[in-house]
């Protein structure tokens, strides 16, 4: 546990480690993997049950798809409604092309509110913009209320997944949590001694704290209105209780027609959480007199989303409607957890959308933090084909890094320019293949196998044994065997 | 019954067994196999690395090899998925509308080694014997990939001899992808972890597949931890017969 990335993992993938590099101290840290393969399998299970139960869950997959493949089509138009009529709902719309301005916009919104304080609905976006160390430092004191959101913010962890984000923290590390944060030392890890004990906290700040922060699960274009859905309740006492509310959305969040919600959230329940449907969805437009918040801002976010927008293959990443399916069914999430992704986007999304919000500036070796097994393209509600986009993104790496020098002495890159050389000409490739299993009996045991092989190889037997090549290629025996038979 | 067979790069270099069975088991259902000698790689490695300009020179190369014949066999479900999910993509962004027509002749034709025996002999009793306990490994690239379905368990069932211990969490990947396995090295390595420990559980001799890659993944665990398992082809099984069985491999 000494490793300083198990204690503080770098959710910016400004600074970030590569994947490569930020999984190792997880996967020395047994308890975090158990903890997320445990929580994962039991998510996974429930969805598996309440898809199969669906009849037509492939027709509400290709219905959603359509949805949200329809919004990017002709998004600058929802959203100029959208903001028409939330405007002439009363509410207010701000635009931000991007972190920075979203931070300036909210800071000065609290400022004008005089807020000193401010509650959060769980919103990844605000982790997205790293909102709370801003408006930290800008004299407001944050607290979160969502339970997952508490556990991390007092535990001062980091989110691991983007609809459970402290999945990777077991009941007993949230009862220390809890014990030493709220000063409750007879605390017992018992979930409802638990929820009692982060009940009694939030309770004094939806009373005492009269400014709030969301995030949006949907806009609605059609009424000016938002859409949250959540589990606890934790969100709908932001929504009531506050004289002012601040919504984060990014910019692709928008729904053409509120009956767009009818598909919408029976996807969404169901692959985010396996149930048939959330216990709480929230639906607000702009201010209603004596009921609510009564100064309701909406600022809208592209922060890098307008540049995925215009690319062909890539834009389907904007269909993302948040619910986590692809990380639940990750093979490779499943063994490391959301930190080593470097980002608040973790899991098959992450990998695709965080690189691209980077502009492909950072976080290069996302594109790579998987197998291709498709597992995500499977499950995911609006049919995004993560492995397509991974591939592209694959492409765009490489064509980035084979510019540079350093590379062209990369082993990798090298093997692979030699592979493409000999696999042009069968007569290469069978000299390579004699040259191959030449180079290749140096490290084969008298067993026949290879234990040990240097440089990339080394990586392959670093965990496994390799067959050493056999005396005779397939093409050769069927040449000889061609020759016997004339 | 013409058929030539597409043999891939890593089975004949790293597995020529399989490469035999596929031709015992054809001839003996009768089909006239043939095998184009200057024949080398599908792209994939490249394709799936993001060397997208070389996988495309591959996968142009075997187009044009294999335009003039009946039907293509391959005995590997990740390389038949290089050629039905990639190569549109490919053909679509770096080829011509002649080279798209030419693979949009050929595609229909190209066949994984169960789809061949099912769909096109229409057969599931290849008249094998193979007398022992097998689990199957069904493969990302066969599951989600190519949709095989029941035709790999249709094939077992009717192997004389053969026990099938299923395998738990069958969708689950092998933790291999290719270049991924060394990228990734520590994450491939715990998947693996995981994914032999299923394999194992399900105390079969034999762990099969359709797919060589898979099988050199878990095979290379199970050989450096002296599991009392080995890999299989599912070739090498459907071509053994009581009077020739399977050849002895390491």
């Amino acid at each position: 546990m000494s490793h300083a990335a198990v204690d503080h993992p770098i959710l910016d993938p400004l600074l970030a480690p590569p994947f490569p590099k930020a999984v190792l101290p997880v996967l020395r840290n047994p308890q975090l993997r158990k903890n997320v393969a445990h929580a994962i399998d039991v998510i996974q299970t429930k969805r598996a049950r309440l898809v199969t139960e669906k009849s037509d869950w492939q027709q509400l997959r290709t219905a959603a798809s359509a949805v949200r493949a329809h919004v990017l089509e002709n998004l600058a138009a929802y959203l100029e409604q959208f903001e028409a009529r939330c405007t002439a709902a009363g509410g207010t719309v701000h635009w931000a092309a991007n972190a920075d301005e979203a931070r300036r916009i909210i800071l000065d919104i609290l400022r004008q509110e005089n807020a000193s304080e401010v509650i959060k609905i769980k919103t990844m976006t605000s982790a997205e913009i790293q909102l709370n160390p801003y408006l930290e430092s800008g004299g407001v004191s944050v607290f979160e209320t969502d339970l997952a959101e508490i556990i991390l913010q007092l535990g001062e962890e980091e989110p691991s997944h983007i609809v459970v984000p402290a999945l990777h923290i077991n009941r007993s590390q949230v009862r220390e949590i809890f014990a030493r944060r709220m000063g409750l030392h007879d605390l017992s890890d018992d979930p409802h001694a638990l929820t009692a004990a982060a009940r009694t906290y939030l309770r004094q700040k939806f009373l005492k704290i009269p400014t709030a922060i969301s995030g949006a699960n949907f806009l609605i274009a059609e009424t000016g209105g938002v859409a949250i859905v959540e589990s606890e309740g934790n969100g709908r006492m932001c929504l009531t209780l506050p004289q002012t509310m601040i919504t984060l959305a990014g910019i692709e969040k928008v729904l053409p027609r509120f009956q767009d919600l009818e598909v919408m959230l029976q996807v969404l329940a169901r692959s985010a959480t396996g149930e048939r449907m959330n216990p709480y969805t929230s639906l607000w437009t702009g201010v209603t007199p004596g009921d609510g918040p009564q100064r309701f801002h909406v600022v809208l976010l592209d922060n890098g989303r307008s540049a995925i927008l215009a690319k062909a293959k890539e834009r389907q990443t904007l269909k993302c409607i948040r619910c986590a399916a692809c990380m639940n069914a990750c093979p490779v999430y499943r063994q490391t957890g959301g930190h080593a992704y470097g980002s608040v986007y973790p899991g098959p999304i992450g990998a695709i959308l965080t690189p691209q919000l980077m502009q492909m500036q950072h976080a290069q070796s996302l594109p790579y933090a998987s197998s291709l097994c498709g597992a995500c393209f499977e499950v995911c509600p609006v049919k995004i084909n993560i492995p397509e986009v991974l591939l592209e993104l694959r492409s765009q790496v490489v064509n980035q890094e084979r510019r540079h020098l350093g590379r062209f002495f990369d082993p990798m890159y090298l093997g692979l320019r030699v592979a493409n050389l000999l696999f042009s000409n069968a007569w290469l490739f069978h000299v390579a293949q004699s040259l191959g299993r030449m180079g290749a009996s140096f490290f084969t045991r008298k067993d026949g196998w290879i234990h040990s092989l240097p440089s990339v190889g080394g990586k392959w037997t670093q965990t496994r044994d390799l067959r050493g090549l056999p005396g005779q290629t397939f093409h050769e025996w069927w040449a000889a065997r061609a020759k016997e038979a004339k | 019954m013409r058929a030539s067979l597409f043999i891939t790069c890593y089975n004949d270099t790293l597995y020529p067994e399989t490469g035999r069975a596929v031709v015992r088991l054809l001839e003996r259902l009768g089909v006239d196999l043939d095998f184009h000698p200057k024949q080398t790689c599908c792209g994939q490695m490249h394709a799936n690395t993001g060397f997208r300009g070389e996988a495309f020179s591959q996968a142009k190369r075997l187009v044009r090899l294999y335009q003039d014949v009946e039907a293509v066999v391959i005995p590997s479900s990740s390389c038949v998925a290089m050629m039905r999910d990639q190569y549109p993509v490919l053909f679509q962004e770096l080829g011509n509308e002649a080279l798209r027509t030419e693979f949009a002749a050929l595609l229909p034709r190209v066949y994984e080694l169960s789809e061949f025996l099912i769909d096109k002999l229409g057969v599931d009793d290849v008249g094998a014997y193979f007398p022992h306990r097998v689990t199957y490994h069904a493969s990302c690239h066969g599951l989600r990939g190519l949709h095989l379905g029941d035709r790999p368990y249709r094939l077992l069932a009717k192997v004389r001899g053969l026990n099938h211990s299923p395998l738990p969490n069958l969708d689950r990947c092998c933790g291999f992808g290719g270049t991924f396995s060394v990228k990734n090295a520590e994450v491939s390595s715990a998947m693996l972890a995981v994914k032999l420990q299923d394999v194992v559980s399900t105390g079969a001799e034999y762990c099969t597949a359709l797919d060589n890659s898979c099988l050199m993944h878990l095979g290379g665990a199970m050989h450096r931890q002296y599991a009392s398992m080995k890999t299989i082809h599912m070739a090498q099984i459907l071509a053994a017969t009581e009077t020739s069985p399977a050849e002895a491999t390491l």
